[in-house]
């Protein structure tokens, strides 16, 4: 694994590859990373995803990366334009984790969960399998996707490297 | 509503105010628990976006121990007392000497003590701000994280996220004489709660 040109994705942020690059997010927590991965072009995407929907913006314009109902939309439309095919998209997805557990938690404390299901939603409605995840638990993580083999890697402090 | 993109100097002043004197407190606390003199920085208030915010601490990946307390009451916000690694473990060394493996790991009784530092510095800085504004500020029990700084920091951003990209932060470290301690308060105020601060100190807002 050298000389692969490597693509950050930041918080609330979005991005494409191909030709073998890799895609990374950083310290996702309640955050999800959600991928995308077209076997036959090569082509992935990924969104590091904030929260789950865009109906509590009270932003302006809003960042379409930040909510899980307004980034998918948009890293498929990214991704059709590389080439790719809505019906050959497999998703991965990591993250969605509660970093700290509060007594009495309000709603909005409970996000990581949410993000996840607003994501699993989402990629319903464009009949988008999801072939594997990590989400959920206490803990944060770094992933990485290849879009060369669509293989998601997974770092973690407590539970090392993983590939799903 | 203050906004937060675009207070004046003098705003961000009374913001730094704010995090002198709790973080003043909290350094005394330390200093009087570890019998050394503690110094502290000068308070930094920023508007800084999220992808920033973990750059304050060594970066998104950076392996920190974090104590988080929710405060509720008139001044919602997020409390963070984060310490690197290294100083956290360099902390046990002095205060659990039997108790400390050299393995990079904490037990149990570490990662509490730790838990209960954080508290009682979050709570001195807390409970001095209280005084200070003759606010109510009621902290959640702590609770303590082993982990990247992203994936903590951004669980403090939540309040922000449906405003905009960026967060107003209110950061003081300390540190040792000898460097060989250093933490980080980040008072992350929910973004309505900056009004009530102003006028709790007699700001006039225009």
């Amino acid at each position: 694994m050298i000389s692969e040109l490597l693509i950050k994705v930041g918080m609330a942020d979005l991005n494409t590859a191909a030709n073998g690059e890799h895609l990374k997010t950083t310290g996702l927590g309640s955050c999800v990373g959600l991928t995308l991965f077209d076997p036959t072009k090569h082509v992935a995407g990924m969104a590091h995803v904030m929260l789950p929907s865009s109906s509590i913006a009270r932003e302006a314009p809003i960042n379409v990366a930040k909510y899980a109902d307004t980034a998918i939309p948009e890293l498929i439309e990214r991704m059709l334009a590389l080439g790719a095919n809505v019906s050959r998209l497999q998703a991965k997805m990591a993250g969605g984790s509660q970093m700290f557990t509060l007594p009495g938690q309000t709603d909005s404390l409970r996000i990581g969960p949410r993000n996840v299901e607003s994501c699993l939603m989402m990629l319903e409605q464009y009949s988008i399998p999801l072939i594997s995840q990590d989400t959920g638990g206490n803990f944060g993580r770094t992933i990485e996707l290849s879009s060369k083999s669509g293989m998601l890697t997974i770092r973690s402090v407590q539970h090392g490297i993983k590939e799903i | 509503m203050a906004n937060y993109n675009r207070f004046e100097a003098f705003e961000m002043d009374v913001l730094k105010e704010v995090g002198n004197i709790g973080a003043g407190n909290a350094a005394t606390a330390m200093s009087t628990l570890l019998n050394k003199p503690i110094d502290m920085s000068v308070p930094s208030v920023q508007l800084l976006p999220f992808e920033e915010v973990a750059e304050r601490v060594g970066g998104s990946e950076q392996i920190v121990i974090a104590v988080f307390l929710r405060v509720e009451g008139d001044v919602p916000g997020n409390m963070f007392f984060i310490m690197q690694e290294h100083y956290a473990l360099q902390l046990m060394k002095q205060l659990l000497p039997k108790e400390h493996l050299d393995d990079g790991t904490y037990s149990e009784l570490e990662l509490s003590t730790l838990c209960e530092i954080g508290n009682i510095l979050a709570g001195s800085y807390l409970s001095s701000l209280a005084d200070f504004t003759q606010l109510q500020l009621l902290p959640s029990v702590p609770s303590i994280a082993h982990d990247m700084a992203g994936a903590i920091l951004s669980y403090g951003l939540m309040q922000y996220g449906e405003m905009g990209d960026s967060a107003l932060l209110i950061e003081t470290s300390f540190l040792e004489d000898c460097k060989s301690l250093e933490g980080h308060f980040f008072l992350i105020p929910d973004p309505n709660s900056f009004d009530i601060i102003f006028r709790a100190l007699g700001v006039r807002l225009g």
